[in-house]
């Protein structure tokens, strides 16, 4: 195989096609792009999983004319409940000191919430999570010092189908901009095709072989497919240092969401290439059987 | 050498066939011209031999192998065996001379050096030296035809097909081009060669197969054009 004469075609091919080129490189990094949104964000979904999940599943919150026979009665309780593994006092000052952490980049917030207003509680780790029912009706609320006795894995469940809901919707998006994609390939190639009809014609009866006449197309698509795979590694990248890094800066640090971290980027960006370049050339190679005479 | 046994051809767009049960055998080194007023069957006969269509009956066998059931991936070897010539020359208009001929050996993965050897020589035998790097267009209708014989000839093809090659060239250009054919068919290339040109096909003396209505209505071999015309 004559490299050179494969890759010059290559090259007149994108050069002659340039607006339809182009057309095709920014669909496929739209796509790839958000197919990237998409596997970033199921990443951050399981890190986040790892983190709260773990943590505390109920939390006890007690009243605040709470007494002290109250509440060691409580703990007595928790301390001998087959259903809890372990639990934690959190005092109304430790509480204060977690919620200055947690917003402390809005300090607006802080200032205005008085030391006293957050509750003191038992934050509890069930043995079986799903028994949370159980915990509850031990504890009515509002009953010996109690005030409110809070599902916390419920709360989570809402938040995580909240983001596997954007997750799907960053996905289906991306599939639609797939198709998009692969319609401009096909297009993209079948003008390409035309455009080279003499080359190919000629190619044709002097007995070149398939390959040597279809390879320059299927690169053709395939290297549009790698800058539009690099593009959308690039505006990953961009999100990540002008969006994530920035604006989400204060919850990432008070670990409430888990950092992008850049070998996140590093692990799905050949995945995104391969994605790329696979399905173009697979798209310019069906293109050429289905409609184009070689 | 090229043997066609009763071979039909429907094109599904038209209820009369292009080629009706024809039988006829070529040998290594023949000259035939192929005869016949337009629709005749010509263009489907020389498609049929190239493999570009198949036969809707019949059995074509070129060089010893049956086309019929051929795969697609043994066709272009077929084809490495012929060469074409059309009557509008079909050159790449942004390539040289030299760069058309040698075009033809590029793409079917000739070393370079066989290359840089062959295609001066090609050119020097079809007249075309010292014009190796002009374009398509700064040369005369004869002297492009010439070049696409180079390119179809490069290859030493054992079967060179020609359809109409002086359709669109003045009487006294086509005598040149025949010329070049004949001694091209000298060197042992089997010759087949579609035209309307009665001066040529009569000066020539040499085997004429006419067409009419897609059947073979004669087959002389030191034949003329014919007398009814």
């Amino acid at each position: 195989m004559r490299v050179n004469f494969v890759l010059s075609e290559v090259a007149t091919g994108l050069r002659r096609n340039l607006t339809m080129t182009v057309a095709m490189i920014l669909t496929t990094a739209i796509s790839l792009g958000l197919m990237g949104t998409g596997l970033l964000i199921a990443g951050m979904i399981s890190d986040m999983k790892e983190i709260y999940y773990d943590k505390v599943q109920v939390s006890i919150f007690l009243a605040d004319d709470v007494t002290d026979e109250q509440r060691s009665a409580i703990e007595t309780q928790l301390a001998d409940s087959p259903e809890v593994a372990t639990y934690l006092y959190e005092s109304k000052e430790e509480a204060y000191e977690r919620f200055r952490q947690q917003f402390s980049q809005q300090p607006e917030l802080v200032e205005n919430t008085p030391p006293d207003a957050l509750p003191e509680s038992f934050r509890v780790e069930l043995v079986n999570p799903e028994r949370y029912e159980v915990i509850a009706a031990e504890f009515p609320n509002g009953q010996n010092g109690v005030d409110q006795v809070r599902d916390e894995g419920d709360f989570l469940d809402r938040l995580f189908s909240l983001l596997n809901g954007a997750r799907n919707a960053t996905i289906a998006v991306a599939v639609v901009q797939a198709l998009a994609a692969l319609l401009l390939i096909s297009n993209t190639i079948q003008l390409a095709a035309f455009n080279r009809r003499n080359e190919t014609n000629i190619m044709r009866l002097v007995g070149a072989s398939r390959w040597y006449t279809q390879l320059p197309f299927i690169l053709e698509a395939a290297l549009a497919g790698l800058i539009g795979a690099m593009l959308a590694v690039g505006g990953l990248v961009l999100t990540k240092v002008l969006f994530v890094d920035k604006t989400l800066a204060g919850p990432i640090k008070a670990g409430i969401i888990p950092p992008v971290d850049w070998s996140a980027i590093a692990t799905i960006s050949p995945i995104i290439a391969g994605a790329g370049v696979g399905l173009a050339a697979v798209a310019a190679y069906v293109t050429l059987r289905l409609y184009v005479r070689l | 050498m090229i043997e066609l046994q009763h071979v039909t051809k429907l094109y599904p767009a038209s209820p009369r066939p292009a080629l009706d049960d024809v039988t006829t055998e070529i040998d290594k080194g023949e000259f035939v011209f192929l005869i016949g007023s337009s629709g005749s069957g010509k263009s489907t006969f020389l498609r049929l031999l190239l493999k570009e269509d198949d036969p809707t009956r019949g059995t074509i066998t070129v060089n010893g192998k049956t086309l019929n059931g051929m795969s697609k991936w043994q066709v272009p070897k077929l084809r490495r065996t012929m060469g074409c010539v059309f009557q509008d020359f079909r050159l790449l208009r942004n390539r040289t001379v030299a760069e058309n001929v040698a075009f033809a050996l590029e793409v079917i993965n000739k070393p370079h050096r066989t290359i840089k050897r062959v295609v001066p020589e090609v050119l020097e035998m079809v007249g075309l030296d010292g014009k190796a790097n002009r374009l398509p267009h700064e040369l005369s209708g004869g002297e492009q035809q010439r070049v696409a014989i180079a390119r179809a000839f490069v290859n030493r093809p054992l079967v060179l097909l020609a359809d109409e090659p002086t359709g669109n060239l003045d009487p006294e250009t086509s005598e040149g081009i025949m010329l070049l054919l004949e001694r091209i068919n000298r060197t042992g290339t089997t010759v087949i060669m579609a035209t309307h040109d009665y001066h040529i096909v009569d000066s020539m003396r040499r085997r004429v197969i006419e067409l009419n209505g897609g059947q073979i209505t004669r087959d002389q071999s030191r034949g003329v054009y014919g007398v009814g015309r």
